[in-house]
This record gives C-alpha cells, sequence and structure tokens, in this order.
C-alpha cells in the first residue's frame, strides 16, 4: 500500500489490515487503542510544527516509512515459510591466486558441515561469503548460490533475510530482562505468537543443559552452559537464518549431539567451525581451509565415526565424574 | 570524489569500522582520506596516520560539533580534492542525539552498537532516522536473539535503511560496506548549494553564550521550561 492511501485509513483500520503495524507504532508513541475514525492524516497533522522540530517529526517522512516498513514486513512473513534447501559454493582463489582445490559443494538442509583451519587461514571470509552470498565480488571471488541461484540484490539488503545466524563462545546474554521475556521479546520481533514457541524453547533448552532454569530467571544469571544452550534452542526454534554458524561449544554444562540433533530436525544448514574432534566428527563434511582458500573437502568415513564412539565414551565419562564432583562425591569410575 | 558522512555516538566502533572499510577500499586501489569532528579531544588521528591515509582533525571546543561541521564542510571537501582523493570520509561522534550533520545527495552511515540498549534506537533522533546505511557493531559479544531484537528496533526507527552487520574487531562486513558506498560515478566537486536533511535546532540561550549564574533573571533568549501542569 502506499503512503497517499495509508495516510486515509484510522489507526484502528490499518491495525485490522497488518496487526504488525501495533508494535510499530506503539513503539513510535501512537495509542494504539484509539478507536476514533481520524485518518492517519488528520492525526499526524495534529502535531503542531513546534513539535515536529523538537523531535525531529516528519509527517511525510513518517508515511513513507510507514509504508516502507508494511512493504517489508509482508514480504518478510509472505516467504517465511518457504525457507531455502540448500547452499553451493564454487570455487574462487586462495591468497596466493591460486584456483580452490575443491569441486562445486552443495550443502543441503539437514546436513552439518566442520570447518577446520589455523586461526587466521581464512574461515571468517568463507563465512562472510555465505552470509552475503558471494557472486564473485568479494575478494576470494567466490560464488555462492541459494537453492541454485544467484541471490538478488534486494535479498542481500534485507535485514529480514539474513542467511546466517551465529553463536560462538564469546557471545553473552547483556539485556537485563528474565528468560520470558527474552524469548518473547524474540518472538515478537519476529511478529510470531510468542506463548507456545516460549515454552518450547525452555524445555528444549533444559534437555540440552541438564541444569534445569526457569522462565523468571534472569538471563545475564544464566550459567555458561544454561546460556548455551538457550542460544542454541532459541536459533533453532526462533532464529529466520536457515544457516547457523557454531564457532565451538565447549563440551561443558551441554550436551553437543542433542544440540546438533536439535538444529538438524529444526532444518537447519549447520556449520560448525572448530578445532575439537568430537564435534568435527558429528559433521557430516568437512571444509579444509589454507591459506584463505578451501584447500579440501572430505566425507566423514566410517573409520572416522567409529572413533567418534570412542569419544562419546570419554565424553560421557568426564561428564559423570564432573556431575560426581559438583555432587560433592568421591570420585569413582563407573563399573565396567 | 566519494564523500561519506558517517556518525554514531561515543564509541559504538566508528573508527574501527572506518580502519577496516579503508582496507577494503585499498584493495580496490582506491585512495582514501579521513576528516574527524570531535568536541574536545581525538586520538583517532593517530590511528589513521598509522594506516597511512591522510588524516585532518576539528574540534569544534565550546561550539556544537554538528554546528562545526556544517560551517567547515566545504573546506574540507576542497582539502580532499586538492589530495586526488577517491573516497573521502568524515567521522563525527553524535552527541545530543538530536542533530546529525547528513546532507541531501551525500551518502551517510550512522553506527552503532548491540550493547547500547534496545531502547536506543528509538532515542537517537535524526542521525539514525535519516541515515542511508545503518551499521551495527559488537555482535560479537551478543546473543544471535539480542542481534535480530536490536536490529528490528533499528529497523522501526528506519525503515528505509540498508541495515549491516559490520564486526570492527575482524573487519567481518567491512568489505561489504565499502561496495555499498563506493560509486564510481558520483564525483563531488563541491557542497556548496547542497542542504541539510535535517534543520539543526534553534536552541540560543544565556546559557550557550557563556553565563554561569542560576535565576530568572540570568535566562535570556530561547528558554523552555518543564511543563509542571498542576502539580505543586
Ligand atoms: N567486541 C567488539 N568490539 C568492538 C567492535 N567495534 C569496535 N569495538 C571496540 O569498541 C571500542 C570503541 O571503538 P571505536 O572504533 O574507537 O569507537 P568510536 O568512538 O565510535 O570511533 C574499541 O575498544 C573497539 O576495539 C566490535 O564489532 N566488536
Ligand atoms: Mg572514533
Amino acid at each position: 500500500m502506499r503512503a497517499e492511501d495509508l495516510k486515509k485509513l484510522s489507526i484502528a483500520a490499518i491495525i485490522k489490515r497488518y496487526p504488525f503495524v501495533a508494535t510499530y507504532l506503539e513503539d513510535k508513541g501512537f495509542d494504539i487503542t484509539d478507536t476514533s475514525d481520524r485518518t492517519l492524516e488528520e492525526l499526524l497533522s495534529s502535531f503542531d510544527e513546534e513539535y515536529q522540530e523538537e523531535f525531529a517529526f516528519n509527517p511525510e517522512q513518517f508515511m513513507e516509512e510507514l509504508a516502507s516498513y508494511i512493504k517489508d514486513m509482508l514480504s518478510f512473513l509472505g516467504e517465511e515459510h518457504s525457507g531455502i534447501h540448500s547452499i553451493s559454493i564454487l570455487p574462487g582463489k586462495d591468497k596466493s591466486g591460486k584456483t580452490e582445490g575443491f569441486s562445486p559443494l552443495t550443502i543441503e538442509k539437514g546436513e552439518i558441515v566442520a570447518i577446520v583451519g589455523p586461526t587466521g587461514s581464512g574461515k571468517s571470509r568463507l563465512l562472510a561469503d555465505i552470509e552475503w552470498a558471494a557472486n564473485g565480488d568479494t575478494p576470494t571471488g567466490r560464488v555462492v548460490l541459494i537453492d541454485g541461484e544467484v541471490r538478488s540484490d534486494d535479498h542481500r539488503f534485507s535485514l529480514n533475510k539474513r542467511l546466517v545466524a551465529q553463536l560462538s563462545q564469546n557471545m553473552n546474554f547483556v539485556m537485563d530482562v528474565t528468560v520470558e521475556e527474552f524469548l518473547t521479546l524474540h518472538a515478537k520481533s519476529r511478529q510470531v505468537e510468542a506463548d507456545e514457541v516460549v515454552t518450547r524453547i525452555i524445555e528444549k533448552a533444559n534437555h540440552l543443559s541438564g541444569e534445569p532454569f526457569l522462565a523468571t530467571t534472569p538471563i545475564t544469571s544464566l550459567s555458561g552452559g544454561q546460556s548455551r544452550a538457550l542460544m542454541i534452542a532459541d536459533t533453532a526454534i526462533l532464529s529466520q537464518s536457515p544457516i547457523i554458524l557454531i564457532d565451538e561449544i565447549e563440551n561443558a554444562g551441554i550436551d553437543r549431539k542433542k544440540a546438533m540433533e536439535l538444529l538438524v530436525g529444526e532444518e537447519k544448514i549447520v556449520l560448525i567451525a572448530t578445532h575439537d574432534p568430537s564435534l568435527a566428527l558429528m559433521a557430516d563434511k568437512r571444509i579444509q581451509i589454507r591459506n584463505g582458500g578451501i584447500q579440501s573437502v572430505s566425507k566423514t568415513d566410517e573409520q572416522e565415526k567409529q572413533i567418534l564412539g570412542k569419544l562419546e565414551e570419554i565424553d560421557k565419562l568426564l561428564g559423570d565424574l564432573r556431575k560426581q564432583l559438583r555432587q560433592g562425591e568421591t570420585l569413582s569410575l563407573p563399573a565396567e | 570524489m566519494n564523500l561519506i558522512s558517517i556518525s554514531g555516538p561515543p564509541s559504538c566502533g566508528k573508527t574501527s569500522v572506518i580502519l577496516k572499510t579503508i582496507e577494503a577500499f585499498k584493495e580496490k586501489n582506491l585512495a582514501v582520506g579521513v576528516v574527524k569532528f570531535d568536541c574536545l579531544y581525538t586520538d583517532d588521528d593517530k590511528l589513521y596516520e598509522k594506516a597511512g591515509v591522510p588524516v585532518k582533525t576539528g574540534l569544534s571546543g565550546s561550539l556544537c560539533p554538528d554546528h562545526y561541521f556544517v560551517s567547515n564542510i566545504e573546506e574540507v571537501v576542497q582539502w580532499g580534492l586538492a589530495r586526488s582523493l577517491d573516497v573521502l570520509i568524515t567521522e563525527s561522534a553524535g552527541l545530543c542525539n538530536r542533530c546529525s550533520p547528513y546532507l541531501k545527495d551525500v551518502s551517510s552511515v550512522c553506527v552503532i552498537d548491540n550493547l547500547s540498549g534496545i531502547n536506543t534506537p528509538k532515542k537517537i533522533g535524526p542521525m539514525l532516522k535519516s541515515a542511508d546505511i545503518v551499521v551495527i557493531t559488537k555482535g560479537d559479544i551478543v546473543s544471535q536473539a539480542e542481534r535480530e531484537v536490536f536490529a528490528s528496533k533499528v529497523q522501526m526507527a528506519n525503515s528505509k535503511a540498508v541495515i549491516l552487520h559490520v564486526n570492527g574487531l575482524t573487519g567481518q562486513g567491512a568489505y561489504e560496506l565499502s561496495g555499498l558506498l563506493y560509486k564510481d560515478s558520483e564525483q563531488l566537486t563541491t557542497v556548496r548549494g547542497l542542504e541539510l536533511r535535517y534543520p539543526m535546532p534553534s536552541a540560543l540561550c544565556s546559557y550557550c553564550l557563556g553565563e554561569k549564574r542560576i535565576g530568572e533573571e540570568y535566562q535570556l533568549g530561547n528558554v523552555r521550561k518543564i511543563d509542571w501542569g498542576d502539580e505543586a
């Protein structure tokens, strides 16, 4: 709807047509419970010049912005469920200008891919190429296709179509709110009905961390493991991005295998940058990076999967010992 | 020459983002220079010098830095042209949340960081609302959900801008920003005749002019009082 047409509607009529506008208008200080049939134009003209100058408020611009917000949100809501199915990476060049040593790589949703390589080798560049859906226009010259196609600039610049959600060890919660308030804020920002989703995320997070927290716990007082678990459950269920990049997850206070299962179950494409063998072996494929380029791509083979079995035993043992420590018990190995 | 105005609250990451963007411009063989506007003090010139780009500092002292910016921008442009720059960046700190030094037809970027609180986008005036591009920094230290909520608040404050996440430490996103900013077709030779996107506030009272004494009789000029209503 164009700005000129919007002007002729009342607040109530606009909200009835586009319910998501309620938060927007409320945020801007409008009384959204106003049920009079004053049109938006009449309402806006009631702000006198002094007010406009004082609060740097320009009615014309306001209408334009509202129209543009509605347009963005409509396209976002319309495409939300279609999602994407795969990404493909076509080789570019490494730092010395050599063509990368892999054939075009397609990653489907529900797949896990590990990214390994020394610090500074080009992991962040690869991620940025994916995030931006590079089209030969980044320093590597790589092309990243989404569902087999080059991404349009419209999609590249749209806030609501961000491809990659990121999780790393350095991330912390900084907002001063409870778990429930936090998740509700996130749901609202995505125009999702909060109740059910909030309960589901808390349940999943508690399933991952094994150290339950409550809906009323302030997010900043969660333990490291609980924070990680909440971040993963929230990202899996509520983030709009189809690709999740994980930058290491410490093997403490969280069941990483269950975390991967949750992400895969939500049909995400999961990329893990890691040097931890058990995490890397949970992946279906592995990308080796060197000197700014992808050196090779390999499949996790049967032999490697057997190592994973061993590592899982060790991890479990460590986990049990940790639990004994926490509960003040004498440490003992489980009976064979 | 392309002119780019970058502003944002103090310590939001402007200099970090500009330095990373300069690296990207250099990869494309573009000559970059920076003019830094501030109030009383800045160290940023040393950082730009270290990055090997021409830099000039303007300190507004007792004047409003945004008013100072407008009064000097033409000379700044001529400084850049004399050095045959392809890209001239101005960095200025938004101090009162009300002004913004953006000119119509000049690329305007507002930098804001994820730590500043979700109500901040609402509180910042034209500096955020009328920017072409909003860069959000410090996403590396908050959760994905907080990044998404914060970005949605920015979008509500300025639904027309392109919103971009840039990491001021690693530079992730800066290459993309440089691509959005530089346009070969735009060759500026003067800003004379251009207009501000928003008028600066008209406050001018005795205290602007150095008055120190308190009391009704000293309050001259454009003075306004809190509306107390019926409260005693
Ligand atoms: N973690 C993190 N820190 C940042 C980021 N960007 C800037 N900083 C830090 O924030 C502080 C202020 O940055 P600076 O660029 O000087 O801000 P300015 O005052 O806006 O120019 C510095 O210590 C930077 O290292 C970022 O994306 N992530
Ligand atoms: Mg600075």
